[in-house]
């Protein structure tokens, strides 16, 4: 499997490491106990299309949001998640 | 029994070359070229091995990988490597081969007496009979029956071989060299395509190397030597011989193992024994052929009962015959082509045993015409003889009863040659394939089509082709399509022509003669001993999944893998449920299709490569000094520093005195380091640490906790404020890598707006602990640009000063308890400023300590580490929920709440002190005294030279509260049991008045 990073280009699946689901967004700190132990613990596990998180750990540490599915290991799409997206869109645009 | 040397044929051998070899301590001789199995038969010793369960006598049934029976144990010492097929191994000048599974000898098996008591040990014996003991009962009797029904013994010496892995490419992979893999290959190659061809036997060509057909004119053989010499020379195509593909992966990934040396006494210097490879394949085609099918009938498995396909590879590649008098069976017309073959090669056939009334008259005529009998409407009833065929019993058999219908006759026979049908090789496309399709007329499943992510096509008798100019078609075929789909243009090639054609393998569906009165053993499964009646077992007891089955009667496992035993047990199994065959279905197989060794999965990463070794910037220095090293993770650190003579524990006792009282120094270039720097840094280290981070100082630094966010402890460390927008995060050895991935994850997740940048600095910065109370004193005389004074410098205090020239940031901080300093420095310069302050240290007698001290010393103080931190225990239980700020929220505080985490009877972190002045042991269960039920457990233990008492910290339920008791520490597995009292987990200096003096 590979994954093409934004930054590096297409790299072997080994130089990452999964972060679990993509799909998920963090509440706010302050959020109440439920919304955290719904974040934490409840999960679904689907068969095929899965939008994901990966670390590009040996690479350039980007954190990626990776749609894949996870019987064909097809990817659909990467993309850099939240503040490397805004600094690779900035230093796109200049 | 009397298999011998014919006196031509045999291409394979070079006559010229005698090889000798041993084989049961007695040596041999053979022929350059021979296999084990050819070599022995030519001797005519054919009882080789001991049978799995029974321990009944075995000899050689096939001609390749697919021999469940003639197994061995090859070399001794460090390179003893048992369970080899004798087919498989290639003779060498001074091979040593050794019968397995037997005791005290080939000869005179006494285990040989579970044969006699063989009805008792049916599927399922052992367990019924041990396991219904009870537990204690299992585990008494398995050493006894893992040592009689067993398999070869592996070497207990390390292995004195070189393993290797190596990646491979190709357009086409093309598995199996036969005539359809040849023709597959060619197409290919003359396109242009990049191909590799893998074949697991040690010559090229498969069947072809024994067939008596001619290609364009020529003999199948020659052939294929032309083929193979084209493609040789062609620079777009790789051949590999004695390359096993085991497994086929997701996207066209491949694992083969290449048996580089297994051929060879040993392998060359610097030669691999085994390489494994990963190839990257754009298109694959499975030429994969078939097995010719075993019969299952009373003695099916004695020595001299052997395929009919595999005797003429014996008689055609070797110039072996397997007996002077063999009689041959068959439900099919190939076994009457294997009987002319093996005429035409100078095996005397003289008697054809068909159960079909009716046979292609052609058939009848040409082997009247060879004076061999046909006994049409006839089976071999039974075998006779033990460790050799002495005769066969020749029976009348109704087709469609599936019933012997007479006693039939004795005939003088020394080997039995069978020819079941012949079953596609479908193991690598059911691996990566959907299901596999049941054909009526083979008697046997063809290949599914592959999942989404493989692309494979499978060709010749491997998909059911059995015609050889079919096959070749089929062959040219799926090569046309490969390079197709692979995107390189396919070149057509005219299909050769072969004569005569080949006979028809479509079988009768007889598969097992039933025994007259149900007497006899009856094989399904060779290697694990299983019978017609352990499967008829398995249907009476309730096992109606063939998942089931399989696991229960243990069929098709281990070295067969189904290759033999498939298609005969899933008929059994059919008709004792009367269903058909495709609903009774077949199991999946599974990687490895054959066995890997684990050199060829370790590769190279073995001993000191076995991962990559991580060294302090000062580790010479220790070495240099006499540290005894010990490795923690990846990394390599000094544990103590032995004076001559020492123990480990007078030493860790010296160095942890030493520092109590006047100056050591202990290596911490091991902790992880993380800058964090940016505007925003501060408010991204409140969020993760549980203790307040806003208000820092330039110039301080702070201990921080770290929760998981479900609430549990993760981490902790000290955080250094360098400047304004710059913080130096330390963290453990063991976690950081995982802390600096976890707080890369939050802040591109769910903070992408704080602005703050996170770098690993692990390996850029040194660091050292100069910790007593001389280290001030120590410091200041080697220190410059920094005031180190009590004053100027107070606990928690961060500055940058120089020793020489160099840089070095100096943090007042306290693992020890004791006035102590970490300084660090760039790496480069770790040791010259490890060496400049122990210059500067002579005067106070400075000493370096190790982790052993280190921990005698963080006990002594109560201070938690990963022993205590075990992913179970919370901020409170570690009496440091002071830590968990009430005024904001941070990650894990939304979950730190939950009931579970608030009971009272939580584990609680506590001091321990040993009443009976001996050493505690670490993992013992505290309880109350006269109980045995667990209330804690030791976590860290001691012998601490400030209190001198023996101490330790442990976890105990409510044990903030049990100060003062007197509790049993006990250790089962070690029958030790020992008084302890609880204290408060602050051994030493409570108050914290040294260190911050």
């Amino acid at each position: 499997m590979r994954i093409g990073c934004p930054v590096c280009g297409d790299r072997d699946a080994h130089e990452f490491t999964y972060q679990g689901d993509g799909s998920r967004t963090t509440p706010p700190l302050d959020a109440d106990q439920d919304q955290w132990f719904a974040h934490v613990y409840e999960r679904t596990n689907p068969m095929g299309r899965h939008t994901e998180c990966w670390l590009h750990t040996g690479g350039c540490r980007a954190v990626l949001i990776v749609e894949r599915d996870t019987v064909t290991h097809e990817i659909f799409s990467v993309r850099l998640a939240g503040a490397q997206a805004a600094i690779h869109d900035e230093e796109a645009g200049q | 029994m009397s298999a011998y040397r014919l006196a031509e044929n045999g291409h394979l051998i070079d006559r010229d070359k005698p090889v000798s070899f041993r084989f049961n301590g007695q040596t041999y001789s053979g022929f350059d070229g021979d296999t084990l199995a050819s070599a022995l038969l030519a001797q005519d010793v054919q009882h080789i091995a001991a049978s799995f369960k029974y321990h009944r006598p075995r000899g050689v049934m096939t001609a390749g990988s697919q021999e469940p029976s003639g197994v061995v144990t090859l070399r001794s010492g460090g390179r003893q490597e048992p369970n080899c097929k004798a087919p498989e191994v290639e003779i060498c000048e001074g091979l040593d081969a050794h019968p397995q599974n037997v005791w005290p000898s080939l000869g005179f098996d006494i285990q040989a007496v579970n044969g006699l008591l063989s009805p008792i040990f049916a599927a399922g014996f052992y367990y019924k009979t041990f396991f219904e003991a009870g537990q204690t009962g299992w585990h008494f009797f398995e050493r006894f029956i893992r040592r009689a029904a067993g398999m070869g013994e592996a070497s207990r010496l390390p292995d004195p071989d070189r393993y290797e892995r190596a990646n491979g490419f190709a357009d086409v992979l093309v598995v199996g060299s036969g005539a359809a893999g040849l023709a597959a290959a060619l197409t290919a190659a003359r396109s242009g395509a990049k191909v590799l061809m893998a074949e697991e036997a040690a010559h090229f060509g498969g069947g072809l190397l024994a067939s008596s057909a001619t290609i364009n004119g020529v003999p199948a053989r020659q052939w294929c030597r032309e083929t193979v010499l084209e493609l040789t020379g062609l620079p777009n195509v790789t051949l590999m011989a004695r390359t096993a593909i085991h497994g086929l992966f997701d996207d066209n990934t491949v694992g083969a193992l290449e048996r580089v040396a297994d051929h060879k006494a040993q392998p060359e210097p610097h030669e691999a024994r085994h390489r494994h490879w990963t190839i990257h394949a754009g298109q694959i085609v499975l030429a994969t052929g078939a097995f010719e099918r075993p019969m299952v009938f009373d003695g099916n498995d004695r020595p001299g009962v052997m395929l009919a396909s595999a005797a003429v590879q014996y008689a055609a590649c070797y110039g072996v015959a397997i007996g002077r008098a063999p009689v041959v069976m068959t439900n099919n017309d190939s076994g009457y082509q294997s009987a002319f073959d093996l005429r035409a090669l100078g095996v005397p056939i003289a008697t054809i045993v068909d159960p079909r009334d009716t046979v292609d008259p052609a058939l009848l005529e040409q082997a009247a015409s060879l004076s061999v009998t046909v006994r049409t409407g006839h089976v071999v009833a039974s075998v006779s003889g033990r460790k050799g065929v002495k005769g066969v019993r020749i029976a009348p058999f109704d087709v469609r009863g599936g019933q012997l219908t007479g006693a039939g006759e004795h005939l003088e026979a020394d080997a039995v040659l069978v020819s079941g049908g012949w079953t596609p090789n479908i193991n690598l496309a059911s691996q990566a394939g959907g299901k596999p399709a049941f054909d009526a007329e083979l008697q046997a499943f063809l290949p599914g089509a592959p999942r989404p992510n493989v692309s494979f096509v499978s060709c010749g008798s491997a998909a059911g082709v059995f015609d050889l100019q079919s096959a070749l078609a089929s062959g040219q075929e799926a090569g046309r399509s490969a390079t197709e789909k692979a995107g390189v243009k396919p070149l057509t090639t005219p299909t050769p022509t072969v004569e005569p054609t080949s006979p028809d393998v479509r079988p009768a569906a007889v598969f097992d003669i039933p025994p007259r009165r149900g007497k006899g053993k009856c094989f399904v499964d060779f290697q694990h001993d299983v019978t017609a009646s352990d499967i008829a077992l398995a249907h009476r007891e309730g096992y109606v999944s063939v998942e089931h089955l399989k696991r229960y009667t243990t069929l098709g496992m281990a070295i067969d893998q189904g290759k033999n035993a498939n298609m005969n047990a899933l008929t059994l199994m059919a008709r004792a449920q009367d269903r058909p065959i495709e609903e009774v279905g077949t199991t999946r197989f599974r990687p490895p299709y054959v066995p890997l060794s684990l050199g060829a999965i370790a590769g190279r990463e073995t001993g000191r490569q076995f991962r990559p070794v991580r060294r302090s910037p000062i580790h010479d220095w220790h070495v240099s000094n006499d540290a005894v090293m010990l490795n923690t993770g990846p990394w390599e650190r000094p544990r103590y520093y032995p004076k001559s003579g020492e123990t480990i524990t007078e030493a860790y006792i010296r160095e942890a005195t030493t520092v109590r009282k006047g100056v050591g120094m202990v290596d911490v270039s091991f902790l992880g380091k993380i800058d964090v720097q940016g505007p925003d840094a501060a408010e991204f280290l409140n969020r993760v640490y549980s203790n307040a981070f806003l208000k820092l100082p330039v110039g301080k630094a702070r201990y921080g906790l770290m929760l998981r966010e479900d609430g549990i402890v993760y981490d902790d460390g000290t955080t250094w404020r360098l400047s304004e927008h710059q913080y130096l995060m330390t963290t453990t050895t063991a976690n950081a890598a995982l802390v600096l991935a976890k707080m890369e994850y939050w802040h591109a997740t769910a903070w992408p707006e704080l602005r703050v940048k996170l770098t690993s600095l692990t390996d850029q910065w040194a660091g050292m602990a100069v910790a007593g109370p001389d280290s001030r004193a120590v410091l200041q005389a080697v220190v410059t640009d920094l005031a180190l004074g009590a004053e100027d410098f107070g606990f928690m205090a961060v500055g940058n000063g120089r020793i020489g020239d160099i840089p070095v940031t100096i943090a007042r901080l306290s693992f020890s308890g004791e006035l102590a300093y970490e300084v660090f420095t760039a790496s480069h310069h770790g040791l010259a400023v490890w060496e400049a302050i122990m210059a500067a240290g002579q005067d106070f007698d400075i000493i370096p300590y190790g982790t052993e001290a280190l921990g005698t010393l963080r006990i002594e103080k109560g201070h938690v580490t990963a022993t205590e931190i075990d992913g179970r225990t919370t901020a409170d239980d570690l009496g440091l929920g002071g830590l968990c700020s009430k005024k904001k929220s941070f990650i894990g505080s939304a979950l730190l709440g939950r009931e579970a985490l608030l009971e009272n009877n939580r584990l609680q972190l506590v001091g321990l002190v040993s009443k009976e002045s001996r050493a505690l042991l670490p993992g013992a269960h505290l309880t109350a005294s006269g109980s045995s039920e667990s209330a804690g457990h030791v976590t860290a233990t001691t012998y601490s030279p400030a209190l001198e008492r023996y101490i330790a910290l442990g976890l105990l339920r409510r044990g903030r509260e049990r100060h003062g008791e007197t509790l049993t520490a006990r250790f089962p597995l070690r029958g030790d049991t020992h008084e302890i009292e609880v204290v408060n987990p602050v051994f030493f200096d409570p108050d914290g008045s040294r260190m911050h003096g």
